[in-house]
């Protein structure tokens, strides 16, 4: 017998709104932000509960995003939880702490609203930032829309402090798509939250009763072992993540999967998408099964740890598998999901061709059709053999 | 004694690369830097301590009749003998 | 003590070398060089700060020689992040322990904060971070360790390098007479963003220092204490005038030793009569190439320097207006 789901109550709120009180449902006790667009609706709106009393954190207003992370090591440190936003250029801005934060393990929350990089400045969508920061040792997660942005920013700070976890977590979400949308979603009460995510404990923290040296410099001889053991923490850390999507699940009523899959019986072609992509792709795979085609839709909700066994597992019986990137990584393979997917998909025995599209650099709009042309174009490069490495869709003057 | 770091596992690391001795550096030899090493003569000390003060290591410490004397973590940087307020201490060369 | 107006304690009635506290905070067994006058300052200030004291450290020298696994020189809690940042992440540690204590999570009181730099880490590369802490009004001492240029890569120039210094990116030549800039002025920059403390202080002058370690750390707010390190592999000076060349630096006016209390400028260690800079300058390798010309007006320009510091120790407003609300008394 299922067990009784938990108290919900349905709201219609702006998705940024939503993870501000994700935030402040998971008691978060240190935030250190600076506001750049499109996160800033999720800084301001943490910003006015703290003022008003119903977050009790210390807010920081750094003066630059580099500044941010680096508070929030330093709060990691004393031993509070912590949390920051950002995207972009201030996620490029943070790069180099990234690492650190990760190595360091320090259990930060962090919410990416997804931006394409400048140059040209784009203040619109598109996972540019994120991709440039694949190897920052953080376990990453995306979500496609205000519910699951909700959800998996109450997770985030549960999978990070995880006592045989202790790494930080980005959630990506799409940077206006979601968060400047309004969405309907199922809040969960203060009480469940409570007993979900228990107070942080740190293995370690800063204090003079028991002092430790954080941050020491490895010779040639140790630098290696040291990384073997962050791989490991972040590999390992997959069972744990799924374990308490799992007990959210048994909660909410709201499961969720590292890929997830969308009408894939007996399909033959596959598109994979990320993000808020993935509800458009959605409607695209309908139409095609309304008229016969058998295609359907994995969504990619885990990025790090990468979940090889559970992809190639999804792939299996597809012919063709049509990965829908949303950053360009120039001079290279294109699109770095394709290229981790197409990597992941080699070693099988049996396994299904690949092709990679780009599409919605910098906000540009996707719609259904979109994804109806590429299975056509798709069709046409595999009979005539692929003409190039990827296809940069939709682009004039090709 | 912490254990050389190329015999070091990745498990026995402690999370992060934190460590949590402090003062292990006490653990490492830096006496075998020195080429001279300080020479304290006692008639002419006060005990007042300055030598002590003015060793950016450490390496001076007190003796029981009041005394001080280097340790082995003297550099023989030579400090404490351009410091001493009576010129008691002088330089002399490490025996070979 | 009245008479050479040291940082002053009602604590003590005497001041001997043999009755500082003899617990080592700063351990031997570190690698800096012979004859560190950064390390020699480093050893004091952590005595100074107190075992209830926790540190954020910026890469460089000190950060080096005292934490290379699997060994540490630090006794007290430690952390080390980058290089530019030491003073956010300090702002951060001051911010969790408020929250921590707030939310009655803290055994005891919040440690003392204390962020150190070198110059490089500090009026370089660090300068932003810095300035963010100070105007969002931590509760933490900053401490830089100047020993006058990027050290621990290999002597390169640094804001805080003085003028016609040698360094390997200001190597004098044919065309140059070495740095080229006059010494950032730190105190006057922390001085502008209304903080509460700001001090210079040299190993040289160890009561002084002590104290006004002391004094920052118990200054409700931010204090920033820029400390004079010689360097003899950087300065190319003998290892064992390290603690003499910091004196020379006093007692040339080069370095003088004062501190700002609430805007007030006062100067804690006077010299009856200065000495001539090429008393300080002829002792170092890194200004062997300077000609008269130079030295010259090193010495023009550190007197006129000097005198506008006697000015605005004696003046009877101070640098900015305290907040009212902040207003406290000064800690002794």
């Amino acid at each position: 017998m299922a067990k009784p789901r938990a108290q919900a109550k349905r709201v219609g709120m702006e998705v940024s709104i939503a993870v501000s009180h994700a935030v402040r449902l998971a008691r978060a006790e240190g935030i250190a932000a600076y506001p750049i667009t499109p996160q800033t609706h999720i800084v301001e709106y943490l910003s006015s509960l703290v003022a008003n009393g119903e977050l009790e954190a210390e807010f920081m207003n750094v003066e630059s995003e580099h500044s941010a992370i680096s508070a929030c090591i330093g709060m990691s440190a004393a031993g509070a939880r912590t949390y920051t936003a950002t995207s972009s250029q201030g996620l490029a801005l943070m790069h180099e702490i990234l690492f650190i934060a990760s190595a360091m393990r320090f259990p930060i929350v962090m919410t990416v609203a997804n931006r394409a990089l400048s140059a040209p400045l784009s203040i619109w969508n598109d996972h540019s930032d994120i991709m440039a920061a694949r190897d920052i040792g953080w376990i990453q997660v995306f979500v496609e829309n205000g519910q699951e942005a909700f959800d998996h920013s109450i997770m985030a700070f549960r999978i990070a402090e995880h006592p045989q976890v202790l790494l930080p977590i980005v959630v990506n979400l799409d940077g206006f798509i979601l968060s400047h949308v309004v969405e309907a979603l199922e809040f969960v009460d203060r009480e469940t939250v409570d007993k979900f995510l228990p107070p942080y404990k740190p293995r370690h923290r800063l204090d003079p009763r028991r002092p430790v040296t954080m941050g020491a410099f490895a010779m040639p001889e140790i630098y290696t072992e040291v990384k073997m053991a962050h791989q490991v923490a972040l590999s390992e850390a997959y069972e744990r993540i799924l374990a308490i999507w799992q007990e959210w699940g048994e909660l909410t009523g709201r499961y969720y999967r590292p890929v997830e899959h969308y009408r894939t019986e007996g399909a033959k072609v596959l598109f994979l998408t990320m993000g808020s992509l993935s509800e458009v792709a959605e409607v695209a795979v309908d139409d095609l099964r309304e008229a016969g085609e058998e295609v359907g839709l994995l969504k990619l909700r885990l990025w790090r740890p990468f979940p090889f066994a559970a992809l190639r597992e999804a792939v299996d019986g597809a012919e063709l598998v049509i990965v829908c990137d949303r950053a360009l990584s120039p001079g290279g393979p294109g699109g770095p999901v394709h290229s981790e997917v197409r990597s992941a998909l080699y070693p099988l025995a049996q396994r299904p061709q690949t092709l990679g599209y780009i599409i919605g650099l910098g906000g540009r709009d996707v719609s259904p059709a979109t994804f109806k042309e590429i299975l056509v174009s798709a069709r046409q490069e595999l009979q005539k053999g692929p003409s190039q490495e990827f296809y940069l869709f939709g682009v004039r003057g090709a | 004694m912490t254990k050389p770091l190329e015999q070091t596992t990745w498990q026995e690391i402690e999370i992060g690369g934190i460590l949590t001795k402090p003062g292990s550096a006490r653990e490492y030899d830096v006496g075998t830097w020195r080429s001279q090493h300080p020479v304290w003569t006692k008639s002419r000390c006060i005990k007042c301590g300055v030598c002590w003060t003015t060793c950016p290591e450490g390496g001076i410490s007190e003796q029981p009749d009041g005394y001080f004397d280097m340790n082995n973590y003297c550099k023989g940087c030579g400090i404490c003998a351009k410091e001493c307020v009576t010129g008691c201490i002088t330089m002399v060369p490490e025996e070979e | 003590m009245e008479k050479f107006g040291y940082a002053q304690s009602t604590k003590f009635d005497t001041f001997a070398s043999r009755l500082l506290p003899r617990e080592e905070y700063f351990v031997g067994g570190h690698r800096s060089c012979q004859g560190c006058g950064e390390a020699l300052a480093v050893r004091w200030v952590c005595k100074a700060i107190g075992k209830d004291a926790v540190i954020a450290h910026a890469t460089g020298c000190m950060e080096i020689v005292s934490s290379g696994m699997p060994q540490t020189a630090w006794m007290h809690p430690w952390i080390h992040v980058a290089f530019e940042n030491t003073a956010a992440v300090a702002a951060g540690l001051e911010a969790g322990y408020k929250i921590l204590a707030r939310k009655g999570k803290l055994e005891g009181k919040p440690p003392k904060v204390v962020a150190m730099g070198g110059d490089g880490g500090t009026s370089d590369i660090g300068l932003q971070a810095l300035s963010g802490a100070l105007e969002r009004g931590h509760n933490f001492t900053y401490v830089c360790w100047d020993n006058e240029a990027y050290m621990n890569t290999g002597i390169q120039r640094s804001s805080s390098t003085p003028y016609g210094a040698m360094t390997t990116t200001s190597p004098p030549g044919k065309l140059s007479i070495g740095q080229s800039t006059w010494k950032k002025n730190m105190v006057a920059i922390a001085v502008a963003h209304g903080i509460p403390y700001v001090a210079t202080a040299s190993p040289a002058y160890l009561f002084d220092l002590y104290f006004k370690i002391r004094k920052a750390v118990e200054t409700p707010g931010p204090a920033y204490v820029h400390v004079l390190c010689v360097c003899p592999t950087g300065w190319r000076s003998p290892t064992e005038l390290s603690v003499r060349l910091a004196r020379l630096a006093t007692e040339t006016a080069v370095f003088p030793l004062y501190e700002v209390v609430n805007g007030h400028y006062r100067l804690t260690v006077e010299v009856p009569k200065l000495r001539p800079v090429r008393d300080y300058l002829r002792l170092q390798g890194r200004f062997r190439h300077l000609r008269d010309k130079e030295i010259d007006f090193i010495q023009r320009q550190t007197l006129a320097n000097y005198e506008l510091l006697l000015k605005k120790c004696q003046a009877p407003f101070p640098e900015f207006v305290p907040l009212a609300h902040e207003e406290g008394k000064e800690v002794e």
